[in-house]
């Protein structure tokens, strides 16, 4: 049996029909067709599904589609949407090289981008605390740290100049 | 024992060192890092096809039996499902790999399916199609499956025993190798010390974050596979299983969301392939995670037993090594990483005399096969413990019996191998300490802190007798862009952006107007698969000569163009310059059409050959090694026996480094994935069945779990890849473990053997330590 449901993602509304049990996940990446939201372990581990829900950062496989319809879904390529500039989160992971395979780099962006909003004044430490939920098993996550509290730093400078939200 | 064959141009002809370079060592983001960071790079599993099939697998449950009956006729009658195949629908149901070359072990064979027999849980014996993915896995539940269980053997060692359960007719025994030189039992006999040891590794999962997956369809009659693997070659085994021409089978690899061996060996080919045989449609297989942990190849756990003679002075005599690796089910890659192995197992050390044997054993466990460090790894938890325990039995320091016994150019490896470039892993050990330094005390009076370090040695390139060989095609655009194909496969490690670096350095293209084709059987010239730590030394030293020689071919028009004399050409920018006068590449390509002057180059390079005697232990082995220095301070809990990993360094001699910012990056990811396998990593198995299959319960580091990863780079200048690099892909998850046990020793006074070193195994090292192990605390207090 399917459910006619409405999902809002990266400020769009899309119409779908789906089996009741179908996961917000495969929703999101193969009837909607976003790559960027990705399938790692189905169990809220590792984090690659990591997709923003009215600005939380939630586990696409442990949530259903049916579920998700009264909130807003950002995902990350809906940063880059209107322009297709980088967003400077992502220049910072550009310019650290804080992606190897690629794979985890949409839930560490969004997790990183959800704590600068929170606290962009965490610390190195806390930050580790923040992306604990997103694993990488290439970098280390050295280069990852590097990239996300440069991007804090700028957080902040703006903040101090009075410039926008970013 | 090497031998350069003709068409290997030797590397010392090439500019290599002591020259400055545009694009080369710079870090530039490329092509693939923009999408990455954007979200927006296609892996394997985000292709869908008209009409495509989902496909999934039914996996044995039991670990060791006969199958008596496969019924499959209630999945068959779900409502979308469209194929159940099973072994009979095979046209060649083996799966045959001579790991070794064909250079001793037994010749066993793998089915795709399991017929009658299934020697390891969640070996595959039917594969489900269905139209949508949830109803695949409902069919999979339907496949009634009944088995009659035989007795297993569980543990390598168990395995020899002569009455053990035999997993395959042929024997137990995969591959037994031997090295040997010198006079081994005068020598220790005749040593001043001989320290012993047994050294245990455990089972490790891969855990790339992408999941094994891919799509497959048919195009003109070519069954098309679009998945993620490490190795287009598969291509081959592919067309046996098939039966059909190999010019009928096409392997295209995305890029991997990781890989570090585990997609070294065929995962979803065969299957897909099949499913698209058999129903002429689409189709895509994801394994589960779940999957994955459960059936998927692992490390090979090692049993290494040392004995060490040595003089007073530190100099080691003899060394006798036994290694016992525990292959699984079936031979994958064993034969190949048992003999690394071997041939590391004396590690960077000179040892005059040296009895070392290596044996893959069958089991009914899950197979092992190919993990980054490729039992080379595995070793150096084995040979450092011994240097640590020889530099306390005699009362020199750690670093002081390493001084003794590095090899330096020119010595010989065990097996008769001469070293031929620098070898620096004294820079590297200091470098290593010097950035250590000495860390603040311990935090509270129950912890300890310590520090240590650990040396390694890791080869790059494929075992010399394999001929080893790659090719790179270029072709200059008439509008001066730069097209680079070879069919390479991408891990995430940036083996098609260094071809570009490469190719952009000598030609003097920007990096922005080059485009590279790469992981296509069908397009691409075979480049190997990207393991071993091979494509930079292989494909990097393809795209050298293959822009040096493009270069040549267009430098005649050049010249004439600009009126240059012999050798004044500068490329640059996108342009030929000369004498303030210049050229854009895309009127000098336009030229070369005029003139009828080819603007493409398609290189094949060779690496050296040679030859390895499984019978005397002497022969040619790797074509040179990557050496390195790991240091790391610990504080340990005497009460929780956790280990807390409070600084590391990790140094290695890359050679030269194409790309600081990935070379970096290598360094720093291979040292965490080494530090999850000393601290924390390990599939356990019960009589052959996982104990869970849970990613929860596979930990992994987190960002919470380990230090920054401070390197220290060192660049001799000396390596076999292009413009004097060394792979630096394997080496980093080297040192890690006999890094970490050498400091959790200085911390504590005893030394773990065991991995992984878990706070239960800290405790019961404490225990057996009794008494001695309280004083010393109360000492330190």
């Amino acid at each position: 049996m399917k459910t006619q449901i409405f999902l809002t993602v990266n400020g769009e509304q899309h119409e779908l029909w789906v089996r009741n049990d179908r996961t917000l996940l495969d929703a999101l990446h193969d009837d909607i067709g976003l790559p960027d939201v990705r399938y790692g372990c189905g169990e809220g581990v590792c984090g690659t599904c990591t997709v923003l829900a009215d600005n939380e950062p939630i586990n696409a496989c442990l949530t259903f589609a049916v579920q998700a319809q009264d909130v807003a879904i950002q995902t990350l390529s809906g940063l880059t949407n209107a322009s297709e500039e980088l967003h400077p989160l992502q220049k910072c992971f550009l310019e650290h090289g804080a992606a190897q395979c690629g794979f985890c780099t949409p839930g560490m962006v969004l997790t990183s981008k959800v704590l600068a909003q929170r606290n962009p004044s965490a610390t190195r430490q806390e930050i580790r605390y923040e992306l604990v939920g997103n694993l990488c098993r290439c970098t280390g996550y050295t280069k990852i740290v590097d990239a996300v509290e440069e991007y804090f730093g700028q957080v902040r400078e703006q903040a101090s100049t009075g410039g926008g939200d970013r | 024992m090497t031998e350069v064959l003709p068409d290997a141009p030797d590397v010392g002809s090439l500019p290599r060192t002591g020259e400055t370079y545009n694009i080369v060592g710079t870090s530039p983001a490329h092509h693939d890092f923009i999408e990455k960071v954007k979200g927006s790079l296609l892996y394997a599993a985000d292709w869908r096809l008209p009409g495509m099939l989902h496909a999934k697998l039914v996996r044995s449950q039991i670990a060791s039996g006969r199958i008596t009956r496969i019924d499959t006729s209630a999945a068959l009658a779900l409502p979308g499902v469209v194929a159940v195949l099973t072994a009979e629908d095979v046209p060649y149901n083996q799966i045959v790999e001579n790991a070794s070359g064909g250079l001793g072990e037994v010749t066993v064979s793998q089915p795709v399916l399991a017929a009658d027999r299934v020697r390891y849980a969640g070996e595959p014996i039917a594969v489900v199609a269905a139209t949508e993915p949830e109803i695949a896995a409902e069919a999979v539940d339907l496949v009634e499956v009944t088995y009659e269980e035989t007795p297993g053997v569980f543990d390598a060692e168990s395995a020899l025993a002569d009455d053990a359960p035999l997993v395959h007719e042929e024997g137990n025994v995969l591959v037994n190798w031997n090295i040997v030189r010198g006079d081994v039992e005068n020598e220790m006999a005749a040593a001043d010390v001989v320290v012993e040891g047994e050294y245990q590794s455990q089972h490790v999962e891969h855990a790339y974050l992408e999941p094994e997956s891919g799509v497959s369809w048919l195009e003109n009659d070519v069954v098309t596979l679009r998945i993620s693997t490490q190795v287009i070659e598969h291509a081959t085994e592919i067309a046996e299983i098939l039966e059909v021409p190999e010019s009928k089978v096409r392997v295209i690899a995305s890029y991997m969301g990781g890989g570090f061996g585990g997609k070294e060996d065929m995962t979803v080919e065969p299957y897909l392939a099949l499913v698209t045989w058999h129903t002429r449609k689409p189709a895509r297989m994801v394994w589960t995670r779940q999957e994955s942990m459960l059936a998927s190849t692992k490390r090979h756990p090692f049993l290494m037993r040392y004995r060490t003679g040595a003089r007073q002075d530190g100099t080691i005599v003899a060394q006798e090594v036994e290694i016992i690796g525990d292959a699984g089910a079936y031979p994958c890659l064993s034969a190949r990483v048992l003999f690394a192995g071997a041939a590391l197992a004396c590690g960077p050390y000179r040892v005059p005399s040296v009895r070392c044997t290596s044996r893959a054993v069958f089991t009914n466990n899950v197979p092992s096969s190919a993990f980054r460090g490729f039992g080379a790894m595995q070793v150096v938890f084995g040979y450092e413990s011994q240097m640590d325990q020889l530099a306390s039995k005699l009362g020199i320091s750690r670093e002081e019996v390493r001084d003794r016994n590095y090899y330096v150019k020119g010595d010989t490896i065990p097996s008769g191998d001469e070293i031929t470039t620098a070898v620096a892993v004294t820079q590297t050990r200091e470098l290593a300490l010097q950035e250590l330094g000495e860390g603040p005390p311990p935090t509270a009076s129950h912890k300890r802190v310590g520090r240590g370090f650990g040396c390694g040695m890791q080869p790059y390139g494929r075992t010399i007798w394999f001929r080893d060989h790659a090719s790179a095609w270029l072709t200059l655009q008439t509008d001066g862009s730069l097209l680079i194909r070879s069919g390479v496969t991408d891990l995430g490690a940036g083996q098609a952006a260094s071809l570009c670096q490469i190719a952009s350095e000598v030609l003097g293209a920007p990096l922005e107007s080059i485009s590279v084709y790469i992981g296509d059987t069908a397009l691409n010239p075979p480049a190997g698969g990207t393991f071993a730590t091979r494509q930079l030394y292989m494909s990097g030293n393809a795209i050298l000569r293959a822009s040096h020689d493009l270069r040549d071919q267009l430098t005649g028009v050049a010249e004439d163009l600009l009126d240059a004399a012999d050798g004044e050409l500068a490329w640059q920018g996108g342009k030929v310059q000369a004498g303030g006068r210049s050229l854009t590449l895309a009127d000098l390509a336009k030229e070369c059409q005029q003139r009828g002057v080819n603007t493409s180059n398609l290189y094949t390079w060779r690496a050296p050959g040679g030859k390895f005697d499984p019978s005397t232990g002497q022969g040619g082995t790797f074509p040179d090694y990557t050496f390195g220095t790991h240091a790391a301070e610990v504080e340990v809990d005497l009460e929780t026996g956790q280990v807390e990993v409070r600084r590391y360094v990790a140094s290695h001699d890359v050679g030269r480094q194409i790309n600081p910012v990935r070379v970096e990056g290598q360094i720093q990811g291979g040292a965490m994935q080494g530090l999850g396998y000393a601290l924390m990593e390990d599939c356990p198995l019960d009589e052959g069945q996982a104990v869970s299959t849970l990613f929860a319960n596979y930990l992994i580091p987190s960002s919470m779990d380990m230090p920054d990863i401070q390197v220290a780079v060192v660049e001799s200048g000396e390596g076999r890849g292009p413009l004097g690099a060394r792979g630096i892909g394997e080496p980093p998850v080297g040192p890690t473990a006999a890094t970490i046990a050498s400091a959790i020793e200085d911390a504590i006074g005893v030394r773990p053997t065991q991995l992984p070193i878990t706070p239960e195994r800290i405790l019961k090292l404490l225990d057996e330590a009794g008494s001695a192990g309280a004083q010393t605390g109360e000492e330190q207090a």
